[in-house]
Protein backbone atom coordinates (compact mmCIF):
# COMPACT_ATOMS: atom_id res chain seq x y z
CA UNK A 1 0.00 0.00 0.00
CA UNK A 2 1.34 3.33 -1.30
CA UNK A 3 -0.19 6.93 -2.24
CA UNK A 4 1.01 8.73 -5.06
CA UNK A 5 1.85 12.48 -6.72
CA UNK A 6 0.57 12.69 -9.90
CA UNK A 7 0.97 15.34 -12.21
CA UNK A 8 -0.80 18.06 -10.76
CA UNK A 9 1.75 18.27 -7.85
CA UNK A 10 3.21 22.29 -8.83
CA UNK A 11 6.44 20.90 -6.29
CA UNK A 12 5.92 23.25 -3.47
CA UNK A 13 8.03 20.99 -1.03
CA UNK A 14 5.25 21.52 1.61
CA UNK A 15 5.25 17.24 1.83
CA UNK A 16 8.47 16.07 1.52
CA UNK A 17 10.30 17.28 5.11
CA UNK A 18 6.88 15.65 6.95
CA UNK A 19 6.88 12.15 5.54
CA UNK A 20 8.44 9.38 8.59
CA UNK A 21 9.43 7.04 6.04
CA UNK A 22 11.65 9.30 3.92
CA UNK A 23 9.47 8.52 0.99
CA UNK A 24 8.66 11.17 -0.94
CA UNK A 25 11.59 12.60 -2.93
CA UNK A 26 11.92 15.50 -5.27
CA UNK A 27 12.18 14.98 -9.41
CA UNK A 28 11.19 16.18 -12.50
CA UNK A 29 8.83 16.61 -13.38
CA UNK A 30 6.59 16.94 -10.21
CA UNK A 31 7.61 14.91 -6.97
CA UNK A 32 7.00 11.30 -6.28
CA UNK A 33 6.56 8.75 -3.56
CA UNK A 34 8.54 6.14 -3.82
CA UNK A 35 6.02 3.46 -3.33
CA UNK A 36 7.08 0.60 -1.32
CA UNK A 37 9.04 3.06 1.36
CA UNK A 38 5.37 4.46 2.09
CA UNK A 39 3.85 3.27 4.66
CA UNK A 40 0.76 5.23 4.24
CA UNK A 41 2.12 6.70 7.60
CA UNK A 42 0.45 4.03 9.12
CA UNK A 43 1.72 3.47 13.17
CA UNK A 44 3.58 7.59 13.04
CA UNK A 45 0.28 9.55 12.55
CA UNK A 46 -3.28 9.07 12.09
CA UNK A 47 -3.62 10.97 8.54
CA UNK A 48 -1.35 10.44 5.91
CA UNK A 49 1.14 13.43 6.36
CA UNK A 50 1.50 14.40 2.46
CA UNK A 51 -2.29 14.45 1.64
CA UNK A 52 -2.96 16.09 4.71
CA UNK A 53 -0.42 19.92 3.75
CA UNK A 54 -0.79 19.08 0.24
CA UNK A 55 -2.52 22.62 -1.17
CA UNK A 56 -3.37 20.90 -4.34
CA UNK A 57 -6.80 19.00 -5.42
CA UNK A 58 -6.35 15.73 -6.38
CA UNK A 59 -1.84 15.43 -6.92
CA UNK A 60 -2.35 12.57 -4.09
CA UNK A 61 -3.96 9.59 -5.03
CA UNK A 62 -4.15 6.10 -3.50
CA UNK A 63 -4.20 2.62 -5.26
CA UNK A 64 -7.51 3.07 -6.36
CA UNK A 65 -6.82 6.57 -8.72
CA UNK A 66 -8.59 8.14 -5.61
CA UNK A 67 -8.05 11.45 -4.53
CA UNK A 68 -7.32 12.42 -1.22
CA UNK A 69 -8.50 15.69 -1.60
CA UNK A 70 -11.10 15.77 -4.59
CA UNK A 71 -12.02 19.27 -6.58
CA UNK A 72 -13.49 21.72 -4.06
CA UNK A 73 -12.01 19.80 -1.17
CA UNK A 74 -9.35 22.55 -0.02
CA UNK A 75 -10.28 25.60 -2.47
CA UNK A 76 -14.08 25.80 -1.19
CA UNK A 77 -14.56 26.26 -4.80
CA UNK A 78 -17.47 24.16 -6.04
CA UNK A 79 -16.17 22.25 -9.13
CA UNK A 80 -19.32 23.49 -10.67
CA UNK A 81 -18.84 27.32 -10.37
CA UNK A 82 -14.27 26.56 -11.08
CA UNK A 83 -16.23 24.89 -14.60
CA UNK A 84 -18.64 27.60 -15.43
CA UNK A 85 -15.52 30.30 -15.20
CA UNK A 86 -13.21 28.29 -17.38
CA UNK A 87 -15.98 28.30 -19.58
CA UNK A 88 -16.22 32.22 -19.16
CA UNK A 89 -12.73 32.72 -19.44
CA UNK A 90 -12.40 30.71 -22.67
CA UNK A 91 -15.11 32.25 -24.06
CA UNK A 92 -13.65 36.22 -23.92
CA UNK B 1 29.56 53.58 10.57
CA UNK B 2 27.32 55.96 12.63
CA UNK B 3 23.70 55.96 11.84
CA UNK B 4 22.79 59.36 10.77
CA UNK B 5 19.44 60.23 12.65
CA UNK B 6 16.23 61.50 10.64
CA UNK B 7 15.80 65.14 12.11
CA UNK B 8 12.51 65.47 14.55
CA UNK B 9 9.89 67.04 12.85
CA UNK B 10 7.54 68.53 15.55
CA UNK B 11 3.94 66.88 14.74
CA UNK B 12 1.75 70.13 15.65
CA UNK B 13 1.67 73.66 14.49
CA UNK B 14 5.32 74.64 13.10
CA UNK B 15 6.59 72.89 9.83
CA UNK B 16 3.82 72.30 7.28
CA UNK B 17 6.24 73.31 4.37
CA UNK B 18 5.78 70.01 1.64
CA UNK B 19 9.39 68.83 1.63
CA UNK B 20 9.04 67.24 5.07
CA UNK B 21 5.05 66.99 5.39
CA UNK B 22 4.54 63.76 4.28
CA UNK B 23 7.27 62.03 6.47
CA UNK B 24 5.91 63.82 9.08
CA UNK B 25 2.58 62.09 8.70
CA UNK B 26 4.19 59.17 8.54
CA UNK B 27 7.14 59.21 11.40
CA UNK B 28 5.26 60.82 13.98
CA UNK B 29 3.85 58.71 16.77
CA UNK B 30 7.42 56.37 16.40
CA UNK B 31 9.88 56.43 19.00
CA UNK B 32 13.38 57.92 17.75
CA UNK B 33 14.80 54.64 18.24
CA UNK B 34 12.61 53.39 15.60
CA UNK B 35 13.30 55.35 13.40
CA UNK B 36 16.77 55.53 13.22
CA UNK B 37 16.03 51.65 12.32
CA UNK B 38 13.55 52.05 9.33
CA UNK B 39 15.19 55.13 8.19
CA UNK B 40 16.96 53.27 4.94
CA UNK B 41 14.28 50.65 4.54
CA UNK B 42 12.48 51.22 1.41
CA UNK B 43 8.97 49.08 2.25
CA UNK B 44 8.83 51.13 5.83
CA UNK B 45 10.04 54.98 5.39
CA UNK B 46 8.50 56.65 2.73
CA UNK B 47 11.53 58.88 2.44
CA UNK B 48 13.74 55.66 1.95
CA UNK B 49 11.89 54.55 -0.58
CA UNK B 50 12.62 57.17 -3.26
CA UNK B 51 16.73 56.11 -2.63
CA UNK B 52 17.15 52.90 -1.63
CA UNK B 53 16.28 49.53 -2.95
CA UNK B 54 15.04 45.91 -2.03
CA UNK B 55 14.82 42.56 -2.82
CA UNK B 56 13.08 39.68 -2.16
CA UNK B 57 14.44 36.20 -2.54
CA UNK B 58 12.35 33.19 -3.20
CA UNK B 59 13.64 30.18 -0.90
CA UNK B 60 10.11 29.59 1.00
CA UNK B 61 7.82 27.40 -1.26
CA UNK B 62 6.17 25.37 0.95
CA UNK B 63 3.06 26.84 3.04
CA UNK B 64 1.15 25.61 6.18
CA UNK B 65 -2.09 27.14 5.33
CA UNK B 66 -4.66 28.68 2.79
CA UNK B 67 -6.03 31.58 1.86
CA UNK B 68 -8.67 32.40 -0.03
CA UNK B 69 -6.92 35.17 -2.01
CA UNK B 70 -3.76 33.16 -3.01
CA UNK B 71 -3.76 29.91 -5.68
CA UNK B 72 -0.86 27.48 -5.40
CA UNK B 73 -1.19 26.42 -8.61
CA UNK B 74 -1.06 29.60 -10.77
CA UNK B 75 2.39 31.01 -11.59
CA UNK B 76 1.88 33.34 -14.80
CA UNK B 77 4.65 35.24 -16.10
CA UNK B 78 2.72 38.52 -16.60
CA UNK B 79 1.73 38.94 -13.11
CA UNK B 80 2.55 40.81 -10.37
CA UNK B 81 0.80 39.89 -7.51
CA UNK B 82 2.28 39.81 -4.37
CA UNK B 83 3.01 35.98 -2.98
CA UNK B 84 3.49 35.25 -7.06
CA UNK B 85 7.36 34.05 -8.24
CA UNK B 86 8.58 32.33 -11.35
CA UNK B 87 11.97 31.09 -9.84
CA UNK B 88 12.20 29.28 -6.88
CA UNK B 89 15.90 29.24 -5.54
CA UNK B 90 18.04 26.98 -3.26
CA UNK B 91 19.22 28.77 -0.17
CA UNK B 92 22.99 28.59 -1.69
CA UNK B 93 21.51 30.49 -5.26
CA UNK B 94 19.55 33.09 -3.24
CA UNK B 95 22.46 33.67 -0.78
CA UNK B 96 24.69 34.23 -4.74
CA UNK B 97 21.64 36.47 -6.29
CA UNK B 98 21.46 38.62 -3.36
CA UNK B 99 25.22 39.54 -3.04
CA UNK B 100 25.25 39.87 -7.10
CA UNK B 101 22.21 42.23 -6.74
CA UNK B 102 23.71 44.35 -3.62
CA UNK B 103 27.20 44.61 -5.80
CA UNK B 104 25.75 45.89 -8.72
CA UNK B 105 22.88 48.16 -7.11
CA UNK B 106 24.68 50.00 -4.21
CA UNK B 107 21.19 51.18 -3.10
CA UNK B 108 20.23 47.72 -1.77
CA UNK B 109 19.56 47.58 1.96
CA UNK B 110 16.99 45.08 2.37
CA UNK B 111 16.81 41.43 1.92
CA UNK B 112 13.72 39.55 2.35
CA UNK B 113 12.21 36.23 2.72
CA UNK B 114 7.83 36.36 2.06
CA UNK B 115 7.12 33.53 -0.19
CA UNK B 116 6.31 32.05 -2.41
CA UNK B 117 4.50 30.21 0.46
CA UNK B 118 5.35 30.80 3.88
CA UNK B 119 9.10 31.87 4.99
CA UNK B 120 8.53 30.04 8.62
CA UNK B 121 6.82 26.60 6.69
CA UNK B 122 10.37 26.15 5.56
CA UNK B 123 12.93 27.33 8.38
CA UNK B 124 15.91 25.07 7.13
CA UNK B 125 15.78 26.82 4.12
CA UNK B 126 14.61 30.51 5.52
CA UNK B 127 17.23 30.45 8.03
CA UNK B 128 20.27 29.51 6.17
CA UNK B 129 19.83 31.99 4.04
CA UNK B 130 19.69 34.92 6.41
CA UNK B 131 22.86 33.05 8.56
CA UNK B 132 24.99 33.22 5.19
CA UNK B 133 23.96 36.78 4.26
CA UNK B 134 24.19 38.15 8.01
CA UNK B 135 28.00 37.10 7.52
CA UNK B 136 28.86 37.90 3.57
CA UNK B 137 26.96 41.19 3.88
CA UNK B 138 26.57 42.68 7.72
CA UNK B 139 25.22 45.74 6.56
CA UNK B 140 22.03 44.37 4.69
CA UNK B 141 18.56 44.36 6.51
CA UNK B 142 16.98 41.18 6.85
CA UNK B 143 13.49 41.13 6.71
CA UNK B 144 10.82 38.14 6.92
CA UNK B 145 7.02 38.18 6.44
CA UNK B 146 4.64 35.44 7.89
CA UNK B 147 1.07 34.54 7.82
CA UNK B 148 2.00 34.02 11.77
CA UNK B 149 1.14 30.42 12.26
CA UNK B 150 4.62 29.10 12.94
CA UNK B 151 5.74 32.49 14.56
CA UNK B 152 5.78 31.42 18.17
CA UNK B 153 8.12 28.66 17.84
CA UNK B 154 10.36 30.83 15.62
CA UNK B 155 10.90 34.43 17.61
CA UNK B 156 13.93 32.97 19.67
CA UNK B 157 15.77 31.91 16.37
CA UNK B 158 14.45 35.36 14.57
CA UNK B 159 15.99 37.32 17.39
CA UNK B 160 19.11 35.23 17.17
CA UNK B 161 19.75 35.61 13.22
CA UNK B 162 19.46 39.64 14.23
CA UNK B 163 16.18 40.01 11.94
CA UNK B 164 14.86 43.10 12.92
CA UNK B 165 11.72 43.39 10.83
CA UNK B 166 9.18 41.30 10.89
CA UNK B 167 5.88 41.31 8.88
CA UNK B 168 2.62 39.34 10.24
CA UNK B 169 0.09 39.13 7.42
CA UNK B 170 -3.26 39.88 10.33
CA UNK B 171 -6.46 39.95 8.47
CA UNK B 172 -8.58 39.78 11.46
CA UNK B 173 -9.12 39.00 15.53
CA UNK B 174 -12.48 37.37 14.86
CA UNK B 175 -12.76 33.72 13.86
CA UNK B 176 -16.37 34.08 12.29
CA UNK B 177 -14.30 36.65 10.16
CA UNK B 178 -11.60 34.30 10.18
CA UNK B 179 -13.52 31.36 8.29
CA UNK B 180 -14.21 33.28 5.64
CA UNK B 181 -11.02 34.05 4.58
CA UNK B 182 -8.69 30.98 5.49
CA UNK B 183 -10.52 27.52 4.49
CA UNK B 184 -7.90 25.37 6.39
CA UNK B 185 -4.49 25.63 8.40
CA UNK B 186 -2.00 22.48 8.68
CA UNK B 187 -1.60 22.21 12.45
CA UNK B 188 0.14 19.57 14.35
CA UNK B 189 -0.07 17.40 11.62
CA UNK B 190 -3.86 17.90 11.42
CA UNK B 191 -5.15 19.42 8.59
CA UNK B 192 -7.67 21.47 10.29
CA UNK B 193 -10.64 23.42 8.81
CA UNK B 194 -13.52 27.02 9.09
CA UNK B 195 -13.40 28.46 12.41
CA UNK B 196 -11.62 26.23 14.73
CA UNK B 197 -8.67 26.66 11.75
CA UNK B 198 -9.07 30.34 12.36
CA UNK B 199 -9.18 30.78 15.75
CA UNK B 200 -5.82 28.59 16.28
CA UNK B 201 -4.00 30.99 13.46
CA UNK B 202 -5.27 34.10 15.13
CA UNK B 203 -3.93 32.82 18.53
CA UNK B 204 -0.46 32.23 17.17
CA UNK B 205 -0.46 35.63 15.13
CA UNK B 206 -1.38 37.79 18.38
CA UNK B 207 1.56 35.63 20.55
CA UNK B 208 3.78 36.08 17.81
CA UNK B 209 3.41 39.76 17.73
CA UNK B 210 3.89 39.97 21.27
CA UNK B 211 6.52 38.10 21.64
CA UNK B 212 8.45 39.88 18.86
CA UNK B 213 7.77 43.07 20.22
CA UNK B 214 9.28 41.80 23.67
CA UNK B 215 12.08 41.04 22.02
CA UNK B 216 12.57 44.47 20.49
CA UNK B 217 12.18 43.46 17.30
CA UNK B 218 10.10 45.77 14.78
CA UNK B 219 6.68 43.86 13.65
CA UNK B 220 4.86 45.55 10.32
CA UNK B 221 1.23 44.46 10.18
CA UNK B 222 -0.01 43.95 6.56
CA UNK B 223 -4.00 43.28 6.26
CA UNK B 224 -5.70 42.71 3.31
CA UNK B 225 -8.79 44.80 2.44
CA UNK B 226 -11.44 42.42 1.54
CA UNK B 227 -15.07 44.21 1.01
CA UNK B 228 -18.30 42.89 2.73
CA UNK B 229 -15.36 40.21 4.54
CA UNK B 230 -13.40 42.64 7.05
CA UNK B 231 -13.43 45.77 6.10
CA UNK B 232 -15.25 47.06 9.15
CA UNK B 233 -12.98 44.92 11.26
CA UNK B 234 -10.03 45.67 10.26
CA UNK B 235 -10.58 49.42 12.76
CA UNK B 236 -10.70 47.31 15.49
CA UNK B 237 -7.34 45.02 13.99
CA UNK B 238 -5.63 48.27 13.30
CA UNK B 239 -6.33 49.42 17.52
CA UNK B 240 -4.92 46.20 18.55
CA UNK B 241 -2.31 45.74 16.86
CA UNK B 242 -0.99 49.16 17.56
CA UNK B 243 -1.40 48.55 21.28
CA UNK B 244 0.31 45.33 21.04
CA UNK B 245 3.44 47.37 19.81
CA UNK B 246 3.52 46.86 15.66
CA UNK B 247 5.10 50.26 14.17
CA UNK B 248 3.43 50.38 11.31
CA UNK B 249 0.04 49.14 9.68
CA UNK B 250 -0.13 48.66 5.98
CA UNK B 251 -3.84 47.92 4.27
CA UNK B 252 -3.98 46.29 0.96
CA UNK B 253 -6.62 46.39 -1.37
CA UNK B 254 -8.10 42.97 -2.15
CA UNK B 255 -6.90 41.73 -5.54
CA UNK B 256 -9.35 39.34 -7.04
CA UNK B 257 -10.30 38.32 -10.75
CA UNK B 258 -11.48 35.18 -11.84
CA UNK B 259 -8.59 34.36 -14.35
CA UNK B 260 -5.87 34.10 -11.13
CA UNK B 261 -8.30 30.70 -9.62
CA UNK B 262 -8.49 32.31 -6.61
CA UNK B 263 -11.30 31.02 -4.41
CA UNK B 264 -12.80 34.98 -4.57
CA UNK B 265 -11.47 36.00 -7.72
CA UNK B 266 -13.74 32.43 -8.95
CA UNK B 267 -16.43 33.37 -6.45
CA UNK B 268 -16.83 36.30 -7.61
CA UNK B 269 -15.10 38.75 -4.51
CA UNK B 270 -15.12 42.25 -5.78
CA UNK B 271 -11.90 44.41 -4.96
CA UNK B 272 -12.13 47.69 -3.08
CA UNK B 273 -12.18 51.23 -5.37
CA UNK B 274 -9.28 52.85 -4.63
CA UNK B 275 -11.76 55.24 -2.76
CA UNK B 276 -12.66 52.61 -0.33
CA UNK B 277 -9.23 51.83 0.46
CA UNK B 278 -8.47 55.47 1.21
CA UNK B 279 -11.42 55.80 3.25
CA UNK B 280 -10.50 52.76 5.61
CA UNK B 281 -6.56 54.18 5.73
CA UNK B 282 -7.71 57.20 6.79
CA UNK B 283 -10.08 55.81 9.30
CA UNK B 284 -7.13 53.51 10.52
CA UNK B 285 -4.68 56.64 10.75
CA UNK B 286 -6.49 58.48 13.64
CA UNK B 287 -4.26 55.22 15.82
CA UNK B 288 -1.64 54.30 13.86
CA UNK B 289 1.00 55.17 11.46
CA UNK B 290 -0.16 53.96 8.10
CA UNK B 291 1.73 53.19 5.53
CA UNK B 292 0.12 54.17 1.76
CA UNK B 293 3.32 53.61 -0.64
CA UNK B 294 2.91 49.81 -0.38
CA UNK B 295 3.32 48.56 -4.04
CA UNK B 296 2.57 45.00 -3.46
CA UNK B 297 5.26 43.62 -5.44
CA UNK B 298 6.38 40.57 -6.89
CA UNK B 299 7.62 38.35 -4.38
CA UNK B 300 11.39 38.25 -6.51
CA UNK B 301 11.30 41.99 -6.92
CA UNK B 302 14.86 43.43 -7.60
CA UNK B 303 15.31 47.15 -7.57
CA UNK B 304 13.73 50.20 -6.21
CA UNK B 305 10.07 50.08 -5.37
CA UNK B 306 8.57 50.23 -8.35
CA UNK B 307 10.84 49.24 -10.77
CA UNK B 308 11.53 45.62 -11.41
CA UNK B 309 15.33 44.37 -12.71
CA UNK B 310 14.75 40.66 -11.96
CA UNK B 311 15.12 39.99 -15.73
CA UNK B 312 19.22 41.39 -15.37
CA UNK B 313 20.17 38.89 -12.41
CA UNK B 314 18.40 35.53 -13.38
CA UNK B 315 20.57 32.48 -12.19
CA UNK B 316 22.73 31.21 -14.91
CA UNK B 317 24.22 34.96 -14.75
CA UNK B 318 24.77 34.94 -11.26
CA UNK B 319 26.15 31.62 -11.12
CA UNK B 320 28.56 32.76 -13.67
CA UNK B 321 30.05 35.11 -10.61
CA UNK B 322 32.70 35.26 -8.35
CA UNK B 323 32.06 36.34 -5.24
CA UNK B 324 35.96 36.50 -3.58
CA UNK B 325 36.39 38.43 -0.13
CA UNK B 326 37.66 41.62 -2.13
CA UNK B 327 34.50 41.64 -4.22
CA UNK B 328 32.08 41.43 -1.16
CA UNK B 329 33.82 44.28 0.57
CA UNK B 330 34.36 46.87 -1.88
CA UNK B 331 31.10 46.09 -2.73
CA UNK B 332 29.86 46.78 0.68
CA UNK B 333 32.03 49.92 1.36
CA UNK B 334 30.26 51.04 -2.40
CA UNK B 335 26.51 50.66 -0.41
CA UNK B 336 27.94 52.00 2.59
CA UNK B 337 29.43 55.09 1.07
CA UNK B 338 26.02 55.59 -0.85
CA UNK B 339 23.88 55.50 1.98
CA UNK B 340 26.31 57.92 4.22
CA UNK B 341 26.27 60.39 0.91
CA UNK B 342 21.90 60.14 1.12
CA UNK B 343 21.88 60.61 4.23
CA UNK B 344 23.95 63.84 4.57
CA UNK B 345 21.60 65.18 1.67
CA UNK B 346 18.81 64.41 3.21
CA UNK B 347 19.62 66.42 6.70
CA UNK B 348 20.89 68.95 4.74
CA UNK B 349 17.58 69.41 2.85
CA UNK B 350 15.44 69.01 6.21
CA UNK B 351 18.10 71.48 7.54
CA UNK B 352 16.96 74.16 4.92
CA UNK B 353 12.87 72.81 5.41
CA UNK B 354 13.52 74.10 9.39
CA UNK B 355 15.56 77.43 8.59
CA UNK B 356 14.50 80.07 9.91
CA UNK B 357 12.73 82.69 7.04
CA UNK B 358 15.00 85.44 5.68
CA UNK B 359 13.24 88.91 6.51
CA UNK B 360 11.53 89.68 3.12
CA UNK B 361 10.99 85.98 1.81
CA UNK B 362 7.25 85.28 1.78
CA UNK B 363 6.17 83.04 3.88
CA UNK B 364 3.26 80.92 2.28
CA UNK B 365 1.91 78.22 4.95
CA UNK B 366 4.04 78.18 7.86
CA UNK B 367 1.70 80.35 9.81
CA UNK B 368 -1.44 79.04 11.05
CA UNK B 369 -3.69 82.45 10.29
CA UNK B 370 -2.59 82.42 6.98
CA UNK B 371 -3.88 78.63 6.47
CA UNK B 372 -7.49 79.75 7.27
CA UNK B 373 -7.25 82.35 4.75
CA UNK B 374 -5.99 79.84 2.46
CA UNK B 375 -9.44 77.42 2.55
CA UNK B 376 -8.74 75.68 -0.69
CA UNK B 377 -10.35 72.13 -0.72
CA UNK B 378 -7.71 68.94 -0.87
CA UNK B 379 -7.02 67.95 -4.15
CA UNK B 380 -5.50 64.63 -5.30
CA UNK B 381 -2.90 64.55 -8.09
CA UNK B 382 -1.68 61.64 -9.39
CA UNK B 383 2.82 62.33 -10.25
CA UNK B 384 4.55 60.24 -12.56
CA UNK B 385 7.70 59.78 -10.78
CA UNK B 386 10.77 57.88 -9.88
CA UNK B 387 13.55 58.78 -6.92
CA UNK B 388 11.36 61.91 -6.17
CA UNK B 389 11.56 63.88 -8.66
CA UNK B 390 8.97 64.34 -11.95
CA UNK B 391 10.83 62.62 -14.31
CA UNK B 392 8.42 59.90 -16.40
CA UNK B 393 6.88 60.44 -19.50
CA UNK B 394 3.01 60.25 -18.84
CA UNK B 395 2.86 57.38 -21.30
CA UNK B 396 5.96 55.76 -19.53
CA UNK B 397 4.58 55.48 -16.22
CA UNK B 398 3.82 52.02 -14.74
CA UNK B 399 2.13 53.81 -12.07
CA UNK B 400 1.20 56.87 -10.55
CA UNK B 401 2.02 58.17 -6.77
CA UNK B 402 -0.76 60.20 -5.46
CA UNK B 403 -0.94 62.74 -3.13
CA UNK B 404 -3.23 64.86 -1.54
CA UNK B 405 -2.46 68.31 -1.64
CA UNK B 406 -3.48 70.93 0.51
CA UNK B 407 -2.90 74.41 2.18
CA UNK B 408 -0.46 72.87 4.90
CA UNK B 409 1.38 70.44 2.31
CA UNK B 410 1.48 67.67 0.44
CA UNK B 411 0.63 63.99 1.06
CA UNK B 412 1.34 60.99 -0.28
CA UNK B 413 -1.71 58.39 -0.04
CA UNK B 414 -0.93 55.83 -2.16
CA UNK B 415 -0.28 54.76 -5.99
CA UNK B 416 -2.21 53.46 -8.91
CA UNK B 417 -0.76 50.98 -11.41
CA UNK B 418 -1.88 51.80 -15.11
CA UNK B 419 -1.36 47.87 -15.78
CA UNK B 420 -3.25 46.13 -13.65
CA UNK B 421 -0.96 43.19 -12.70
CA UNK B 422 -1.06 41.86 -16.39
CA UNK B 423 0.28 43.07 -19.40
CA UNK B 424 -3.13 42.58 -20.97
CA UNK B 425 -1.57 41.03 -24.20
CA UNK B 426 -3.15 38.12 -26.16
CA UNK B 427 -3.03 35.56 -22.65
CA UNK B 428 -5.71 37.32 -20.84
CA UNK B 429 -8.94 38.75 -22.39
CA UNK B 430 -8.58 42.14 -22.17
CA UNK B 431 -8.18 44.10 -24.75
CA UNK B 432 -8.89 47.30 -23.43
CA UNK B 433 -6.56 50.29 -24.43
CA UNK B 434 -3.35 50.92 -22.10
CA UNK B 435 -4.78 54.92 -22.16
CA UNK B 436 -8.10 53.74 -21.19
CA UNK B 437 -7.50 51.85 -18.35
CA UNK B 438 -4.94 54.60 -16.95
CA UNK B 439 -7.88 56.85 -17.10
CA UNK B 440 -9.85 54.63 -14.99
CA UNK B 441 -6.70 54.10 -12.98
CA UNK B 442 -6.61 57.89 -11.87
CA UNK B 443 -10.24 57.95 -11.14
CA UNK B 444 -10.45 60.77 -8.59
CA UNK B 445 -7.37 62.79 -9.34
CA UNK B 446 -7.74 66.07 -10.74
CA UNK B 447 -4.55 66.74 -11.70
CA UNK B 448 -1.43 64.57 -13.60
CA UNK B 449 1.80 65.94 -13.25
CA UNK B 450 4.51 64.23 -15.04
CA UNK B 451 7.51 65.17 -17.45
CA UNK B 452 5.92 65.55 -20.84
CA UNK B 453 2.77 63.88 -22.37
CA UNK B 454 1.36 63.28 -25.76
CA UNK B 455 -0.68 65.47 -27.86
CA UNK B 456 -3.65 61.97 -27.80
CA UNK B 457 -3.72 61.13 -24.06
CA UNK B 458 -3.29 65.09 -23.15
CA UNK B 459 -6.77 65.52 -24.55
CA UNK B 460 -8.22 62.67 -23.12
CA UNK B 461 -7.44 63.27 -19.81
CA UNK B 462 -8.80 67.10 -20.31
CA UNK B 463 -12.18 65.07 -21.50
CA UNK B 464 -12.03 63.26 -18.40
CA UNK B 465 -11.21 66.19 -15.92
CA UNK B 466 -7.93 65.60 -15.26
CA UNK B 467 -5.63 68.14 -15.74
CA UNK B 468 -2.34 67.19 -17.49
CA UNK B 469 0.64 69.30 -16.07
CA UNK B 470 4.25 69.04 -17.55
CA UNK B 471 5.50 72.40 -16.16
CA UNK B 472 7.31 71.02 -13.67
CA UNK B 473 10.19 68.45 -14.96
CA UNK B 474 12.72 67.21 -12.66
CA UNK B 475 11.30 68.93 -9.89
CA UNK B 476 10.72 67.91 -6.52
CA UNK B 477 7.24 66.17 -5.70
CA UNK B 478 5.96 68.01 -3.06
CA UNK B 479 6.78 71.57 -3.67
CA UNK B 480 5.52 71.09 -7.80
CA UNK B 481 2.25 70.04 -5.94
CA UNK B 482 2.39 72.80 -3.82
CA UNK B 483 2.84 75.43 -6.69
CA UNK B 484 0.09 73.70 -8.91
CA UNK B 485 -2.23 73.85 -5.95
CA UNK B 486 -1.39 77.49 -5.22
CA UNK B 487 -2.42 77.94 -9.15
CA UNK B 488 -5.35 76.15 -8.95
CA UNK B 489 -6.25 78.60 -6.21
CA UNK B 490 -5.79 82.07 -7.47
CA UNK B 491 -7.28 80.93 -10.76
CA UNK B 492 -10.71 80.28 -8.54
CA UNK B 493 -10.60 76.37 -9.15
CA UNK B 494 -10.66 75.47 -5.44
CA UNK B 495 -13.75 76.58 -4.26
CA UNK B 496 -15.71 73.49 -1.80
CA UNK B 497 -16.65 71.62 -4.51
CA UNK B 498 -20.33 70.79 -3.24
CA UNK B 499 -23.02 73.83 -2.00
CA UNK B 500 -20.80 76.45 -3.34
CA UNK B 501 -23.14 78.41 -3.71
CA UNK B 502 -24.97 78.27 -0.46
CA UNK B 503 -21.64 78.68 1.56
S1 LIG C 1 1.57 8.72 3.12
FE1 LIG C 1 3.02 9.12 4.78
S2 LIG C 1 4.63 7.63 4.38
FE2 LIG C 1 3.48 7.77 2.48
S3 LIG C 1 4.56 9.34 1.30
FE3 LIG C 1 2.90 10.35 2.41
S4 LIG C 1 3.91 11.09 4.23
FE4 LIG C 1 5.25 9.53 3.40
S1 LIG D 1 2.61 19.03 -1.14
FE1 LIG D 1 1.44 18.40 -2.95
S2 LIG D 1 1.91 19.95 -4.51
FE2 LIG D 1 3.42 20.18 -2.87
S3 LIG D 1 5.16 18.96 -3.56
FE3 LIG D 1 3.92 17.64 -2.25
S4 LIG D 1 2.53 16.60 -3.67
FE4 LIG D 1 3.40 18.32 -4.78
Amino acid sequence: MALEIVESCVNCWACEPLCPSKAIVEAKPHFLIVADKCTECLGDFADPQCATICPIEGAIVNELNEALNPAGSLTGIPPARWAQVQREISAR
Amino acid sequence: MALPTIPIIPSSGGCSAGSCGSSATQMSGMSDDIRRRVQDHPCYSEEAHHHFARMHAAVAPACNIQCHYCNRKYDCANESRPGVVSELLTPDQAIKKTLAVAAAIPQMSVLGIAGPGDPLANPERTFATFRALAEKAPDIKLCVSTNGLALPEHVEELAKHNIDHVTITINCLDPEVGAKIYPWIFWKNKRIFGKEAAAILIEQQQKGLEMLVAKGVLVKVNSVMIPGVNDEHLKEVSKVVKAKGAFLHNVMPLIAEAEHGTFYGVMGQRSPSPEELKNLQDACEGDMNMMRHCRQCRADAVGLLGEDRGAEFTMDKVEAMNFDEDFLAEAMARRVALRDKVAAEREAKHAKAHAPQLPGQAVITLHRPQKSALAGRPVLMAVAAKGGLINEHFGHAREFLVYEVTATGAKLIGHRKTELYCSGDDSCGEAESVLSRTLRALAGCEVVLCSKIGYEPWGKLEAAGIQPNGEHPMEEIEPACIAVWHEMLKAGKLAPKTESKVA
